[in-house]
């Protein structure tokens, strides 16, 4: 039997700055918190194959899993939180300049 | 040092200009990211977790004040005010932006520094004792060698696509501080009948299947050690596995292979490659050694040394721990920690990169080192100086006296940075620093080394590690797995996996309760924790680990 499909992000890294990024519904965004959760296996599919083609601004796509808590997507495993976050030994990263625009 | 040639600064402009237009072309489109890629990671470029990472290569552990001050203004131009020097003796800045590494690439270039082969499926930077041309147990300095394999080894035509990452690690000096037995290819100098020649070992690796190299050569002489390399490597490269990445390296082709086939072939090619050896790069080594001359020391007076060392006890601990016999019995070989309880193993902010250059240029003929276990050398400083030198060190948070000590710990950099990480490795080694801190029981400890790796291909050493952690991904959640046992030295050894791995929040507690068993059972203070372990093996430790599972077999 097929496992079902859960609530996933796509996510990638940007291609000048190299930090880790998220597609919303109006673009690229640098905030895991604005983007969209992707709950229908195909319509995932279609935004992964969308901005995957969107290679002249983001590297490595690909989708990744998120709970939805309060509305809000946040990472299930530990790596996506590292990356939505940043480094755990400095305040560098995200959590160093929190920056909410779209790319 | 080496100075480099006309040939070697137009070399590097010209390839740092091919390197700018290859990253215009990625920024306009022209090149796609697969295409891009293989480019950038010849370059030292990688992408990782939260940013692009440019790792600097510097060879044989070996640099000036002048290089060290353009690392530290790079580190707050074009990165985040620090550096991340690391087991491989090169320096990583974590945040650089695509558009500006072609700028900081030519910054390096002006100080003949660069980021060429520091990545990708070549031979990496040649790495050596960061004691060489300074220690008293010394042969001879291994730096020139090193240096000559550097140049033979540069966009070396036949090796630019071997079959996975080739490393070669030199010594001068008996007792090895190069972990020459863990390298594609070790190197150590060794005398024989008055001449100066190389033992050369081969197969030695840590990651997915750790092992300790081979001997290939007992004594292969000066003249024929560049024939010799190159044999060995266009038998890897013709031999080495290309359809599992995981086999490719040169240790797997050892162990598959055996070591009497692999010299057969060696044999085999060196007689068919000799005679293109005409003796040049003999011409080209003499030429290397003259800009290794050993530095002119002074006389002068060491009375300072020896009435601070009895007046001022932190000063008595840092020399104690942090300073090694030099060659010149006036002069010492200053350690200077990178481990500052609770701070990140290997990281040094631009200012004390200022410093420590500051340092040798007054105080240490203006070399300095950086060693495989992610410090900083100053390899020549007179005695009677180590005062001024250990002050100031102190003053920038640089005056740690742990070298050799259980927070002298190696870290990988983790799953914080690293793409490939499967666990984080900084906070891990920060919490044991300042765990056993706090205990006040690192002097008593006495000599331990803890290494740390957050993923199976081992940056952090952990298999040779005296206690060896390992970082691993269990079903989404951190585990970590512990090796005992570990030597990377010249009696080099593998460690055993004690057993089931431990959560995050267990594995100081587990450390220490691996410690608290090595003060119980060691014969005396004078015991290392490495010396009782050899003596009483795995089972007294395993039962300090897994204090239930002993209760139950009893």
């Amino acid at each position: 039997m097929p496992k079902p499909f859960t609530p996933k992000v796509v996510t990638a890294n940007a291609l000048l700055e190299g930090d880790v990024i998220y597609l919303s519904a109006d673009g690229w965004t640098r905030d895991l918190s604005q983007a969209d959760v992707l709950t229908d296996e195909a319509d995932a599919d279609l935004r992964l194959i969308e901005a995957s083609a969107q290679v002249d601004t983001v590297v490595g796509v690909y989708l990744a899993d998120v709970d939805v808590q309060d509305g809000v997507p946040v990472p299930v495993h530990f790596r996506e939180a590292f990356r939505a976050k940043g480094p755990s030994n400095y305040i560098h990263g995200k959590q160093e300049a929190p920056q909410q625009e779209q790319l | 040092m080496y100075h480099y040639t006309d040939f070697d600064d137009a070399f590097l402009k010209e390839r740092n200009a091919q390197f700018r237009a290859q990253v215009e072309r990625r920024i306009d489109g022209s090149l796609t990211e697969d295409e891009f890629k293989p480019l950038r990671l010849m370059n030292g470029l990688y992408l990782q977790l939260h940013a692009y990472m440019l790792r600097v290569a510097i060879p044989y552990g070996t640099l000036n004040s002048r290089q060290m001050e353009k690392l530290a203004d790079i580190a707050d131009r074009w990165d985040k005010g620090y550096g991340h020097f690391t087991t491989r003796q090169n320096i990583q800045y974590n945040w650089p932006e695509l558009r500006d590494v072609p700028d900081m690439l030519d910054a390096l270039a002006e100080v003949n520094m660069h980021a060429i082969q520091t990545s990708g499926n070549t031979i990496r930077n040649v790495t050596a004792d960061h004691f060489a041309g300074a220690a008293a147990d010394e042969v001879a300095d291994p730096r020139p060698v090193a240096e000559l394999i550097r140049q033979w080894s540069t966009d070396h035509p036949e090796f630019q696509f071997l079959p996975r990452k080739f490393k070669v690690a030199v010594t001068g000096a008996a007792a090895d501080r190069a972990v020459i037995k863990a390298h594609d290819i070790g190197l150590q100098i060794v005398e024989k009948d008055g001449t100066l020649g190389f033992k050369v070992i081969v197969g030695g690796g840590l990651g997915r299947t750790p092992m300790i190299g081979k001997v290939l050569y007992e004594f292969v002489s000066q003249e024929d050690l560049l024939p010799t390399l190159e044999a060995i490597v266009s038998v890897y490269n013709l031999l080495g596995r290309r359809d599992n990445k995981y086999k490719a390296r040169i240790k797997i082709t050892v162990h598959e292979n055996g070591i009497e086939d692999i010299r057969a072939r060696v044999d085999s090619r060196y007689k068919l490659i000799r005679e293109q050896f005409t003796g040049i790069d003999q011409q080209m080594l003499a030429r290397i050694e003259a800009d290794f001359a050993t530095p002119t020391f002074v006389k002068s007076d060491v009375t300072p040394y020896h009435s601070t060392y009895q007046h001022d006890p932190l000063f008595r601990s840092w020399a104690d721990t942090n300073i090694a016999a030099h060659k010149n019995p006036d002069y010492a070989i200053v350690s200077i920690s990178l481990k500052a309880h609770g701070k990140t193993p290997g990281d040094a902010t631009s200012r004390q990169m200022r410093l420590m250059a500051q340092l040798a240029k007054r105080y240490g003929h203006d070399e300095l080192r950086i060693s495989h276990e992610q410090n900083v050398i100053l390899p020549h400083v007179h005695k009677g100086d180590l005062p001024s030198v250990y002050y100031a060190l102190k003053a920038e948070g640089l005056g740690t006296a742990n070298i050799g000590l259980i927070s002298d710990i190696i870290a990988c950099p983790g799953m914080d940075y690293c793409a490939l990480a499967t666990a984080r490795s900084i906070p891990i080694a920060q919490e044991i620093a300042t765990h056993f801190d706090a205990l006040k029981l690192e002097h008593e400890v006495g000599p331990l080394k803890i290494k740390i790796s957050g993923c199976i291909n081992a940056c952090g050493h952990h298999h040779v590690g005296h206690i060896g952690i390992l970082g691993l991904d269990r079903a989404g959640v951190e585990n970590y797995q512990i090796t005992l046992g570990g030597d990377g030295t010249e009696d080099a050894q593998i460690g055993e996996r004690a057993g089931p791995g431990f959560s995050a929040d267990e594995i100081i507690p587990a450390v220490e309760r691996i410690v608290m068993a090595y003060l119980d059972l060691r014969d005396s203070p004078a015991e290392t924790f490495l010396n009782t372990y050899r003596r009483l093996g795995l089972a007294p430790f395993k039962a300090a680990l897994y204090p239930e599972a002993a209760a139950n077999a009893a």
